[in-house]
């Protein structure tokens, strides 16, 4: 099995007042650069920011998440994320333009652990999901990693960055469900195919839960072991609410419900109690620990 | 700012240097805070509350935003009493932060024993007991809906911490009268009132027709609930000063999210205040709102935070003409 470095993971989150530096239409998204120095010194991939909707009067008064497309330290210090207007939230985001500004907390969670050795990767990403999987890529391909990428959508407006893949990874294969372009289905149905052809021995993956369960039973069936960064409906994303919360075996086979905002939003796939997930809703698993015996 | 405020206040024997707290629940043991400010610096920091047991708590999703405010269902999600004790507590002290540690229990018996292991625990200034919890033993009615339960638990509590640690009885404004509420708490031995927990709510996602919380009700917070507070914290008030109870101080929570928030509830008759919901959109929220009552106080030319606390209770100066004509109506 790969080994990975748990170097650098949790970093120390800023609260800051960004400004808007750009904001552009990318297929079905907005992507927006933010100028937040202090955020983007400490980013890796796989890590978030939450953003605050509107002014200190607002009456949307929870942070919206978003992963970190990339983070560009250094004078400037910018962030970006990819939006996809799915609410009155994300529309606010949207809306933005130059010269505006939006209130940052960041880095937050824990990034994409990477390998100590090249290693041969596959990084899949559903929809927006992608966002953060190019910046990781360019970081593997620096550590000497083989890298393919996946890319799946519902329809060929909701993919993500197919044309940065181009560049940056050994391989890009596309799928979406409608066949618009790539190849019709799955993102799962083209991954045993990249997975043998580049001998994987890891695999990331960003998208909707149901996918990361796939992904993650792909993945072990080629030997393979899945990271996978999940979302959850987070009210503080930096671990005192207990909203946010999984059921995931630790190390001693014990489940647990964790924090995804501070433990995650990446795990390792098949720690993930994937049975605990049904519908949208998550469960707590009987054998949890604390779990009710008559219900909370 | 030219004006020094003096922000200290007193709770029932405990001094404290400004009157600004975490809400139970919304700061974990503040820990995770502490990345943001020194958490040493407030009032005090309330824990969330804590159990026997360790909790697993409630499915997801556990939150649902609403309007200025938010449902959460958390259930309780802890790591038990001795976890708390083992890890949490010594932390805090390590700080140099004060704690008020809230407990929660299914019955009087969980109340007790968890006051019994805290008496004795260095760093705890003043127990909160969360009695808005279902009684296990009353078809999982929250105690705090009813005058007898409430009295049950607090004099239990009472009895067993040392007398130099305050007990403070926090209360649900999901009741007819809160005054009975209080004035049953505080015969029982309650050195001071919380007011106000969460509301409960329910909201209804119109894609998937369904409860957008798993356990389908869930507790309403954020600036959308503070009305509700001001006025529990002001009928209260306003009971002491009938003599209708006897007179304990009372930690105001509900909705504060700036400096001029946290004054609404000192004005109603709060010696204390709490920022909960408002450390979600902001971190850095009971330090600033601790700086902006400063403010607030200085502003107004009112040197002591003690001078304005119930100060809305007294009888107002006659009006100028232009601002008496009456309503047709006057309800
Ligand atoms: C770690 C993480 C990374 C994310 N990365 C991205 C990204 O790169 N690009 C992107 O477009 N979106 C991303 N999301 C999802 C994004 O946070 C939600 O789409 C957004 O919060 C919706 O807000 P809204 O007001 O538009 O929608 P509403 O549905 O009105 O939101 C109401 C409430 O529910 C919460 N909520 C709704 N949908 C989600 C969701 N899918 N996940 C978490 N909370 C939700 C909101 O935060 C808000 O509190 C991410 C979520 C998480 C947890
Ligand atoms: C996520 C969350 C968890 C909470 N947990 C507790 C708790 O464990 N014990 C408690 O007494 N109150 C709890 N509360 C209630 C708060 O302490 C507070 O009374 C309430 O939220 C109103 O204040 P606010 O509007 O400032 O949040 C919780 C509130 C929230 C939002
Ligand atoms: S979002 Fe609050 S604990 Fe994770």
């Amino acid at each position: 099995m790969a080994a990975t470095s748990g170097e650098a993971r949790r970093a120390q989150p800023v609260t800051t007042t960004a400004q808007v530096a750009q904001s552009r239409d990318v297929g079905a998204y907005r992507q927006l650069t933010l100028l937040a120095p202090g955020v983007a010194q400490t980013a890796r991939p796989g890590h978030f920011v939450a953003l605050a909707i509107g002014d200190e009067r607002s009456s949307m008064l929870l942070r919206r998440a978003f992963s970190i497309h990339r983070a560009a330290p250094g004078e400037a210090g910018t962030v970006d994320v990819v939006v996809a207007d799915a609410g009155p939230g994300t529309h606010w985001l949207s809306e933005l333009r130059p010269g505006d500004e939006v209130a940052v907390l960041g880095p937050l969670g824990n990034p994409f652990p990477v390998p100590t050795a090249p290693t041969s990767c596959t990084l899949v990403g559903g929809g927006y999901g992608s966002a953060p999987l190019f910046w990781l890529a360019e970081v593997l391909r620096d550590r000497g990693c083989r890298v393919d990428l996946v890319l799946g959508a519902a329809t060929e407006q909701r993919l993500f960055g197919v044309e940065t893949g181009q560049q940056v990874a050994d391989s890009t294969t596309v799928t979406t469900d409608d066949g618009t372009t790539g190849a019709q289905g799955r993102v799962t149905d083209a991954l045993p195919q990249v997975l043998q052809r580049g001998r994987a021995d890891l695999v990331y993956a960003c998208g909707p839960m149901a996918m990361l369960r796939a992904v993650t039973e792909v993945a072990a069936s080629h030997g393979a072991v899945a990271h996978v960064a999940v979302e959850e409906s987070m009210a503080c994303g930096v671990g005192v609410c207990m909203t946010c919360v999984l059921a995931v075996r630790d190390d001693d086979g014990c489940t647990r419900m964790v924090r995804s905002c501070v433990e995650g939003p990446v795990f390792r796939g098949d720690r993930v109690r994937w049975d605990a997930w049904q519908d949208g809703l998550g469960q707590v698993p009987a054998d949890a620990l604390g779990a009710p015996s008559g219900g909370h | 700012m030219g004006q020094e405020v003096d922000l200290s206040t007193q709770l029932a024997g405990l001094r404290l240097p400004n009157p600004v707290m975490t809400a139970s629940g919304c700061a974990a043991a503040g820990r995770e805070l502490q990345q943001f400010f020194d958490v040493a610096e407030l009032g005090a920091v309330v824990t969330k509350s804590v159990m026997r047991a360790v909790r697993s708590g409630r499915p997801t999703p556990r939150m649902a935003e609403t309007a200025s405010g938010m449902l959460n269902s958390i259930g309780l999600q802890g790591p038990g009493i001795d976890a708390f004790i083992a890890h949490d507590l010594p932390w805090l002290r390590s700080v140099g932060a004060r704690a008020v540690v809230s407990i929660a229990g299914g019955d009087v018996a969980e109340f007790r024993e968890l006051a019994q292991r805290l008496g004795d625990q260095p760093g705890v200034c003043a127990v909160e007991v969360n009695i808005s919890c279902p009684n296990v033993a009353n078809r999982g009615l929250v105690f705090a809906c009813e005058p007898a339960s409430s009295a049950a638990v607090i004099s239990a509590v009472r009895a067993v911490l040392p007398q130099r640690i305050p007990v403070l009885a926090k209360l649900s404004p999901d009741v007819t009268d809160i005054v009975q509420i209080a004035s049953a708490c505080v015969d029982a031995g309650a050195d001071g009132l919380t007011m106000v927990n969460t509301l409960l709510g329910m909201s209804i996602d119109l894609d998937r027709l369904r409860p957008k919380l798993a356990s389908r009700t869930g507790g309403l917070s954020g600036p959308a609930i503070r009305p509700v507070a001001v006025r529990c914290i002001w009928q209260v008030y306003a009971a002491m000063q009938a003599g209708l109870l006897t007179q304990v101080p009372i930690v105001g929570v509900g909705g504060v999210r700036s400096g001029g928030d946290a004054l609404e509830l000192v004005l109603a008759g709060a010696s204390a205040v709490q920022v909960g919901t408002a450390i979600f959109n902001d971190p850095c929220a009971p330090i600033r709102v601790r700086d902006e009552l400063a403010h607030e106080l200085a502003q107004r030319g009112i040197a002591r935070f003690t001078d304005a606390v119930g100060r809305a209770h007294a009888t107002p100066a006659p009006l100028t003409p232009a601002h008496t004509t009456p309503a047709p109506l006057d309800l």
